[in-house]
């Protein structure tokens, strides 16, 4: 946890590292990257691939998983043998038409298969033998192929090496390029110790040479879990998916006795009816269109979350970051910028704040931290201070955890930039007196919710630099975007309660947790569980696997440990916090994907009855022409245009259960009010709208 | 205008009902109530019981379907042998083992459905100890279970969802028994007879005829009658009869006793789950669905009789009167029987067969739709529950969340419960209704032919799937078909819904609440009553629709229009 630490300096410049800037990893979601790469909805080759699919999956075998859809097809198969003993025109294209329901719900969910296929293609190729330089504990060293390697082994990988398998650095230090993982072609150092040392297979060791200890079984990497993944290899159906599954066989069931009891209803009637109209009746009451793209739903939520870089080890996690009720977001990288920015020069004991800047600028000149690059500017935009040449021997002191001060030995001018307490303690040594107002004055800026820095000139202190902790833009509104939804946000920091409060108000989160702990942040989640609430947060230390895994979405960074990694359900490649709010969306997407696509499949019957019904016994009883509202041609035209657009509704709606229903935080009445208005009412017009059109279209060429 | 504020002063007393009934129903459950304890303690000591002890939902199911087994074994005895036992002054012979198989089942399911004439049939005996007894017992365990779905909706981490005994006795003592005794007073006063004397024999010198009046122990029954939403009557006119229903009070006083539970237990609902606006949004898809059905009746009975029409005979200013209560006419005998084709009650005060198609749609619609508007007592707020999970699942996954009702998260078992529980009425009547189709046995029944004999039969079915027990008429219902499959679909309607209900009681009960917030689909609200309406009325409407388009709708196209 970088930020966790941050107690009061600026040390935390020694990590900052890696982490695509978080700001704009967003937006650059569609470039091309890792595994991630954005393909057209009709990408040409899946498209191919999808259509193979869709007639191989006609195995009954693979139908049976889907009790809507087999009822479809063992429907066709009772025209089939009708149409063979009765052969007619009408006949036929029913039984073909029900064939092609089937084919067309294959094809949606092969359409939602390939595109993930695609990508472990891709990875697949990636993973291409390579070798591995195993290390005896003698020091001799073996050529092994990477796929000989077993947990426990030690390797060395040197510049220009792929990295053979997952591990940690046990020594040394590499810059690594990891964009065949996460498509970010910046290089990101690992090294031994601490919460960088954990190295991926398949990426590659740009400098310097590591000794890395394998941490994952053969097989077991994350590379091969991510082609899993993505292939939906063991793809598990989600709980809501299952209760959403039973509520549709529900229905199957409910209308086959409706469907089957009109043949003896007819038969008292005197009318005969044709057992080829009644299937097809049975295939338009059942949730065909809710049933046929089901599945593809699914795939497609977790593919959307694979776009985003953001990999789910289960369904269920993916669905679950729909329920989440409290995000828990760290300070750093989520809530503010990385890095905190030098603002205001503040001068003690009436110094002048000019002599203040000098000297800071001086004492950073050698640093290459943000924080010290952002003094250089501040002095130089306010007092118009070059970056001047060094000259004389001088020396730069480095940041140290113990010392928490860094400065610079100039000749006999010893300028030094720290945390308060240690500044202080030096000055003191150094036989100089602490002024009366410093203390005010680093409160103060403390309490405004930024770091002061303390600077002194040997003896003498001359004043306290505010580093600000800059609030991403736009935060403050996805917040309350989240809050219209009923999302708690709460902030992680280390920072004291004061700075925590004041960065808590201009970020605008509803609560926060100061000088955390990886044990407070254990406590606060398990308290919101007892509660009921689902809870999301991220992490990346190995001091946060027990929180991620208690919390309900527990999001890794890539750039974590690897016991992080394994702690949570979901890892982001681009390590950028703010993603979770990203994560939260598609879930919620999913679930009303799946929703929406129900109300409008249900809705669809009303306008299918006043077709059918009508049509079946209008022989018997003429006057139920009444009820054909929309005037349909014949009977057979009536009942062939309903399978037809039954058939024809689920490829018009691939492309929006690939994509997923628009989703717009507010409120959940305005959400429900839109999508009851677009998927129920508009579910019940439509059809009418199509079922007109395509009998228009039939009586227009004769086919029928 | 009188029928205008006859339904203002309804809804006044619907509104009295709803809040102080529905109050005292909390406390009564809730055990708060003790007056007469000095009965309540002796029967738990009878039945060496620890009233404190709860059970879990299998126990309460186990407990509820062995009391109804042994309550339909009891009565078919009674039946059966009435002619051995007291109270019999007409010397009536033992009901035959059909008609005792399907009237034992019919008032312990709370059905009501009677395929024999009252007066002609039945002993006194049977009449109080047999099928009184049962119209006391069968509306108390409907309560009982409601209550238990309550329990479970607003209790978390709860392995129990209460004692069937204890809901069993306190019902039937603290609400039934009081409000039934006061109102068969008020029966009583106002005409309804109440003796054990037997009929008298009325000798017309003047013609020479003499009439033999049926008289009975009929004035509080008919309380318990109404207040059980049961509608099992003494006479076979049922509510038609001057003995049963003397005089207009007695319908206003039919009508509220009716309503009055069903109404009550959603504020009940509110009240123990801790919201009363959501018992009110449920109080309120009831209300609009009953306003519904009984616009189309009252519409379609104050048009004139076609078939009186066609004779050319002109006048016909109080719309079709054909089979109405002649002494109030269509438009009270139309509020009378929708409130009880609507209520699982099922008593008539005219002949539904005489209606108009529609207007007997309008009947037929309020059983078809799940009987939930209001419903039973009890049965009407368990059913309409059920479809209140099924439309929160909906939208709640429009909304993006895993669905909740008051903070139970609604998952698979939850669904498949209610799935079960809302589908069994509509399979149950339409399979049987085809059977009878199929079956000469079946098609012997309805003594017309065509569309109307069709809805004669799909009526039948329906409305003993329902537990409603009205009766159509016009479909000779004693036969040993009818008698046998009517009490397989009373039972069906009852227990395989019944037992899902306790089942679903005990799982919510165990779960943890999920506390609401602005993410949360809002089961308080206009938009919530109104889906649930639409989830109703496309259920009730996707499943009927092709039966009742080969009923009731082509029987009023064949008149030309619709409406």
């Amino acid at each position: 946890m970088a930020t966790a630490d941050a107690q009061t300096g600026h040390e935390t410049s020694a990590v900052v590292t890696d982490v695509a800037q978080p700001a704009t990893a967003h937006a650059s979601a569609g470039a091309a990257r890792g595994v991630a790469q954005e393909r057209s909805l009709f990408d040409r080759e899946i498209l191919a691939q999808a259509a193979i699919g869709s007639v191989k999956k006609l195995d009954p075998r693979v139908q049976v998983k889907n009790p809507v859809m087999f009822v479809v097809l063992v429907g066709s198969l009772v025209t089939l043998i009708e149409s063979i003993a009765h052969p007619g025109v009408f006949d036929w294209s029913i039984t073909v038409w029900l064939l092609l329901t089937v084919t067309f719900a294959n094809f949606a969910e092969a359409m939602a298969e390939g595109r993930g296929m695609a990508q472990a293609q891709a990875l697949r190729r990636m993973r291409a033998e390579t070798e591995a330089r195993r290390l005896f504990p003698d020091g001799t060293e073996e050529r092994v192929p990477a796929s000989g390697l077993v947990k426990g082994d030690l390797v060395v990988c040197e510049a220009g090496d792929l990295i053979p398998s997952d591990g940690d650095i046990v020594e040394g230090i590499a810059s690594v390029d990891e964009s065949a993982i996460t498509g970010e072609s910046a290089p990101v150092i690992r090294e031994s110790g601490g919460d960088r040392s954990a190295v991926t297979g398949g990426t590659k060791v740009l400098s310097d040479r590591i000794l890395v200890r394998i941490t994952a079984e053969r097989g077991q990497t994350f590379l091969d879990r991510m082609i899993g993944l993505v292939e939906g290899a063991n793809r598990k159906k989600t709980p809501n998916e299952i209760a959403l599954t039973i509520l549709l066989s529900a229905l199957t069931i409910v209308f086959l006795p409706v469907v089957v009891v009109l043949q003896p209803f007819g038969h008292y009637s005197g009318a005969s009816v044709s057992v080829v109209v009644l299937v097809a009746l049975l295939v338009c009451l059942i949730p065909t269109t809710i049933g046929a793209l089901l599945s593809a739903i699914g795939i497609a939520g977790m593919d959307r979350l694979v776009q985003k870089n953001v990999l789910a080890m289960s369904g269920r996690a993916v669905e679950a970051a729909g329920d989440v009720q409290t995000l828990l977001l760290d300070k750093t990288g989520t809530i503010t910028l990385g890095n905190r920015i030098a603002s205001r020069f503040v001068p003690v004991e009436e110094g002048a704040e000019e002599e203040l800047a000098e000297a800071a600028q001086l004492a950073s000149l050698a640093d290459e931290t943000p924080e010290g690059r952002s003094i250089v500017v501040l002095a130089k935009e306010r007092f118009g201070m070059r970056e001047r040449e060094l000259t004389g021997e001088r020396a730069f002191i480095p940041f140290s955890a113990t010392t928490r001060m860094s400065g610079l030995d100039m000749g006999e001018r010893r300028i030094r930039k720290g945390a308060a307490e240690a500044v202080c303690a030096w000055v003191a040594e150094q036989g100089g007196a602490v002024p009366q107002d410093l203390t005010a004055t680093v409160e103060s800026i403390s309490r405004s919710g930024s770091t002061p820095l303390v600077v002194a000139d040997g003896p003498k202190v001359l004043g306290a630099i505010e580093l600000k902790d800059v609030v991403k833009q736009g935060i403050r509104e996805r917040f309350e975007a989240l809050r219209a939804v009923g999302i708690r946000t709460v902030m992680i920091t280390g920072d004291n309660p004061l700075t925590a409060a004041a960065i808590a108000q201009e970020a605008g989160v509803d609560d926060y947790l100061a000088e955390a702990t990886p044990e407070a942040k254990m406590d606060l989640i398990r308290a919101e569980q007892e509660g009921g609430k689902l809870v999301a947060m991220t992490g990346d230390g190995t001091n946060d696997a027990p929180a991620l895994a208690q919390a309900d979405v527990g999001v890794a960074m890539n750039t974590g440990t690897t016991a992080a990694k394994e702690a949570g359900n979901m890892v982001d490649l681009d390590s950028n916090p703010t993603k979770l709010i990203d994560i939260v969306e598609v879930g919620k997407q999913l679930l009303i994907t799946r929703g929406s696509l129900t109300t409008f499949s249900v809705a669809n019957d009303v306008a299918k009855y006043f077709a059918i019904i009508p049509a079946l016994f209008v022989a018997t009883y003429p006057q139920l022409n009444t009820l054909n509202v929309m005037k349909l041609h014949s009977p057979k035209t009536a009942v062939l245009s309903a399978v037809i657009f039954n058939a024809l509704v689920i490829i018009a709606l691939i492309p929006l259960a690939l994509r997923g229903v628009r989703w717009r935080p507010a409120g959940a009445a305005s959400i429900l009010r839109r999508n009851v208005l677009i998927y129920g009412v508009g579910g019940v017009i439509v059809p009418f709208v199509f079922i007109k059109l395509i009998d228009l279209l039939l009586t227009a060429v004769h086919w029928y | 205008m009188g029928y205008l504020w006859t339904i203002v002063a309804l809804v006044a007393v619907l509104a009295l009902a709803w809040r102080f009934l529905g109050s005292y129903l909390v406390a009564v459950y809730e055990g708060r109530v003790h007056f007469l304890g000095w009965i309540e303690r002796p029967v738990y000591r009878a039945l060496s019981l620890d009233p404190e002890a709860e059970q879990t939902w299998q126990r309460y199911a186990g407990a509820l379907v062995v009391f109804s087994g042994v309550a339909i074994l009891l009565t078919y005895l009674i039946l059966r042998i009435q002619g051995s036992l007291p109270f019999n002054p007409q010397h009536l012979a033992g009901v035959s083992p059909a008609l005792s198989w399907n009237t034992a089942v019919s008032f312990v399911t709370n059905t009501n459905w009677q395929n024999y004439a009252g007066e002609t049939t039945m002993s006194y005996l049977s009449q109080m100890a047999a099928l009184t007894v049962q119209q006391f017992v069968s509306a108390a365990v409907g309560i009982a279970v409601a209550v238990a779905l309550i329990r479970g909706l607003s209790r978390k981490g709860s392995r129990t969802i209460g004692n069937f005994w204890v809901d069993l006795v306190r019902g039937t003592l603290y609400v039934l028994v009081p409000i039934a005794f006061i109102s068969g007073i008020a029966f009583v006063a106002q005409g309804a007879v109440q003796t054990l004397a037997g009929p008298v024999t009325v000798h017309d010198a003047l013609t020479g005829v003499t009439q033999v009046i049926p008289r009975g122990p009929v004035g509080f029954m008919e309380s318990i009658k109404q207040l059980g939403t049961n509608g099992g009557g003494f006479f076979n006119a049922n509510g038609a009869h001057p003995f049963e229903d003397p005089t207009a009070l007695t319908l206003f006083l039919s009508i509220s006793l009716i309503l009055c539970i069903p109404v009550a237990l959603t504020y009940t609902f509110g009240k123990m789950v801790g919201s009363l606006r959501q018992g009110f949004a449920l109080l309120m898809a009831m209300a609009i669905i009953f306003a519904a059905c009984l616009a189309v009746t009252s519409y379609a009975e104050a048009q004139p009789n076609p078939a009186v029409a066609a004779a050319h005979v002109v006048h016909q200013r109080s719309g079709n009167m054909q089979g109405k209560e002649a002494r109030f006419g269509p438009m009270p005998t139309s509020l009378y029987d929708v409130t009880a084709t609507q209520t699982s009650t099922g008593a008539v005060a005219g002949a539904n067969d005489s209606f108009t198609p529609i207007g007997g749609l309008g009947l037929m619609a309020g059983m078809m739709l799940g009987e939930v508007s209001p419903g039973g007592v009890g049965s009407g707020l368990y059913t309409i529950l059920l479809f209140a999970l099924i439309t929160v699942f909906l939208g709640g996954l429009m909304i993006g969340r895993t669905p909740e009702y008051l903070g139970k998260k609604i998952q698979a078992r939850e669904v498949k419960l209610a799935a079960l529980g809302v589908l069994v009425m509509p399979i149950t009547a339409l399979v049987l209704t085809a059977l009878a189709m199929s079956l000469h046995a079946g098609r012997a029944g309805p003594s017309n032919l065509g569309p109307h004999g069709f809805s004669e039969i799909l009526y039948a079915f329906t409305s003993q799937a329902n537990n409603n027990g009205s009766a159509f008429a016009g479909l000779a219902g004693n036969s040993a078909f009818y008698n046998v499959t009517g009490g397989i679909a009373m039972l069906l309607g009852r227990f395989a819904i019944i037992v899902p209900v306790l089942a679903l009681a005990g799982t919510l009960a165990a779960k943890n609440v999920v506390p609401s917030s602005s993410g949360t689909f809002r089961t308080d609200a206009p938009l919530f009553t109104g889906l649930l309406i639409g989830v109703i009325v496309i259920v009730g409407g996707l499943t009927f629709f092709p039966a009742v388009s080969l009923g009731p709708i082509v029987e009023q196209l064949s008149h030309g229009r619709l409406f």
